[in-house]
C-alpha cells in the first residue's frame, strides 16, 4: 500500500480476464478489445454491483422454497415420505449416520447460507465504502467463489438414488419441486460471484486517499 | 551505475496487473515451479508451470479414457430380494427427465458429462496442434471456452454424491459397485492433474500470431 493510486485503472491499463495480457488503452478508457485474444476489456466488470444484487437476491428468495419443499419422495410399500433438506439431515442423525449428517449439512445448509451472506456482506461493503481489511474481505471472496461447487452433492445423491431405486411396489425414490429450486440457488449464486469484481473493494480504498 | 542495474533487471520483468486488487507491478522473469503473488492481495498472478505438452496430454488422454469407461459402465448395482436394478451417470439424468423434473435434469447432464467431456476435448483441441506445429482455426476461442468450463464440471462433487448414496442405501439393499466407480474414481485424480499441468499463461502466449 506504499502507492495507492498506482492500479491499471489509474494508469490506463486494462487487463484482459481471458488470456491475462495487460493492455495499454489510455488514461480515462474504461473498454476496448484485447489484441491478443479479442475478448472484450473492461475496467471493472460491467454492472457488477447491480447484476450481483439481483442474483443474490434471486438466490435469496429461491432459498425458501429450497427448504421447504420436499427435495425427494422415497415411497415405501406403497408409504410415500417426503423429505427436505432437513429432514434428510436429521434422519442421518437419527440413523446414527453422524459424518455423513455433517456432510450433507455442511454442503447443503452451512455452504449456500454462508455464501448468500457473504456475497450480501461484500455489496455493502463496497456500497458504502469501506476500507476494512480489503486483504480479507477478497480472500473471502476467492473462497465464496469456490466453495460453492459442493453444494451440488445433494442434487446429485437424488439424480443416483431416483435411478437405482427403481424396484415397482416395493420401494420408489421421486425428485421434488425443492430440488429444483435448491439447484436454482446453487447455479444462480454460482453466477453471483462470478459477477462480483473484487476490484471494487480496493476502489474504495483509494477513493477514500483522494 | 544504478539506473542501469534498474534497466537490466526492468528488461527481464515485465508489468502486469492483479485481477483481484487491480495493482500495477512488475514481475520478475519467472523459472520452473515459480508462482507470483500480488504484493498487495496476495493473489496468485502468475506460475510456470514448466511440464511439457506431452505431459499435459498423457494425463487429458488417460482422463479421457476414464471419463468414457465411468459413462459406458455401470455405476452401482442393488439387488433386493432378487430384483436387480442397476445404474450409470446418464441413467440417472434420463430418471429425472421422465420424473417431469428437466431442469435438474439438464443440469446434472451438464455438470457431470456434458462440461468434464467439452473440457478434454478443448484441450485436444488447443494442445495437439502446439505439439505437432499446426494451426487449427480458433484456437484461442475454444481455450477460452475451456476457461470458461471450469467451475461448471463437477466430476469430484459427483463422486462424493455416490459415496452418499452408497452410505445412505447401505442398510436397506445389498449394493454392488460397477466398473464405471472405479473409472470414475481414478478419473478425478488425473483430471485434476490435467488441469494444474496446463500453463495457461505459456499457452496463450504459444497461441500468440507469431508473424
Amino acid at each position: 500500500m506504499k502507492t495507492p493510486s498506482n492500479t491499471a485503472a489509474h494508469k490506463g491499463y486494462l487487463l484482459c480476464h481471458t488470456c491475462h495480457l495487460l493492455s495499454q488503452a489510455g488514461i480515462g478508457v474504461h473498454s476496448s478489445h484485447c489484441s491478443r485474444c479479442g475478448t472484450r476489456l473492461h475496467s471493472r466488470k460491467p454492472n457488477s454491483l447491480s447484476r450481483t444484487w439481483a442474483l443474490t437476491l434471486t438466490a435469496y428468495i429461491l432459498y425458501i422454497p429450497a427448504n421447504l419443499l420436499p427435495i425427494m419422495t422415497v415411497t415405501m410399500s406403497g408409504k410415500g415420505e417426503p423429505d427436505t433438506i432437513f429432514s434428510g439431515v436429521k434422519e442421518l442423525v437419527t440413523g446414527g449416520m453422524w459424518p455423513l449428517a455433517l456432510l450433507i449439512f455442511f454442503a447443503s445448509i452451512t455452504v449456500p447460507v454462508l455464501k448468500l451472506l457473504t456475497l450480501t456482506y461484500l455489496l455493502l461493503s463496497v456500497h458504502f465504502k469501506s476500507s476494512w481489511r480489503p486483504k480479507e474481505r477478497t480472500t473471502l471472496y476467492r473462497i465464496t467463489e469456490t466453495v460453492g461447487r459442493w453444494s451440488m452433492i445433494d442434487i446429485f445423491v437424488i439424480a443416483i438414488l431416483v435411478a437405482l431405486v427403481k424396484l415397482g411396489s416395493l420401494a420408489t425414490i421421486e425428485a421434488g419441486a425443492g430440488a429444483v429450486a435448491f439447484g436454482g440457488v446453487v447455479v444462480i449464486t454460482m453466477f453471483a460471484a462470478m459477477s462480483f469484481d473484487p476490484r471494487l473493494i480496493w476502489d474504495a480504498l483509494e477513493n477514500n486517499h483522494e | 551505475m544504478p539506473q542501469q542495474t534498474n534497466a537490466q533487471a526492468e528488461s527481464r520483468t515485465h508489468l502486469t496487473a492483479c485481477h483481484d486488487c487491480d495493482l500495477l507491478f512488475h514481475i520478475p522473469h519467472l523459472k520452473k515451479g515459480e508462482q507470483a503473488h500480488c504484493p498487495r492481495c496476495g493473489a496468485l498472478v502468475m506460475e510456470r508451470k514448466g511440464h511439457s505438452l506431452d505431459y499435459s496430454l498423457a494425463l487429458a488422454l488417460t482422463s479421457l479414457i476414464l471419463f468414457v469407461m465411468a459413462n459406458v459402465n455401470v455405476l452401482l448395482r442393488m439387488n433386493v430380494g432378487g430384483r436387480t436394478q442397476a445404474e450409470n451417470i446418464i441413467s440417472g439424468v434420463n430418471e429425472l427427465y421422465v420424473q417431469g423434473y428437466w431442469e435438474i435434469a439438464i443440469l446434472v447432464l451438464i455438470v457431470s458429462i456434458v462440461a468434464p467431456l467439452l473440457k478434454l476435448l478443448c484441450i485436444f483441441y488447443v494442445l495437439v496442434p502446439l505439439r505437432l506445429n499446426f494451426r487449427l482455426p480458433y484456437a484461442k476461442e475454444v481455450f477460452g471456452f475451456y476457461e470458461v468450463l471450469n467451475p461448471w464440471s463437477m466430476t469430484e462433487v459427483y463422486m462424493l454424491g455416490i459415496l452418499v448414496a452408497l452410505v445412505k442405501l447401505a442398510d436397506l439393499a445389498t449394493i454392488n459397485v460397477g466398473i464405471a466407480l472405479y473409472s470414475f474414481a481414478a478419473l478425478i485424480p488425473f483430471m485434476a492433474a490435467t488441469d494444474a499441468s496446463l500453463d495457461d499463461h505459456d499457452i496463450w502466449e504459444s497461441l500468440e500470431p507469431t508473424d
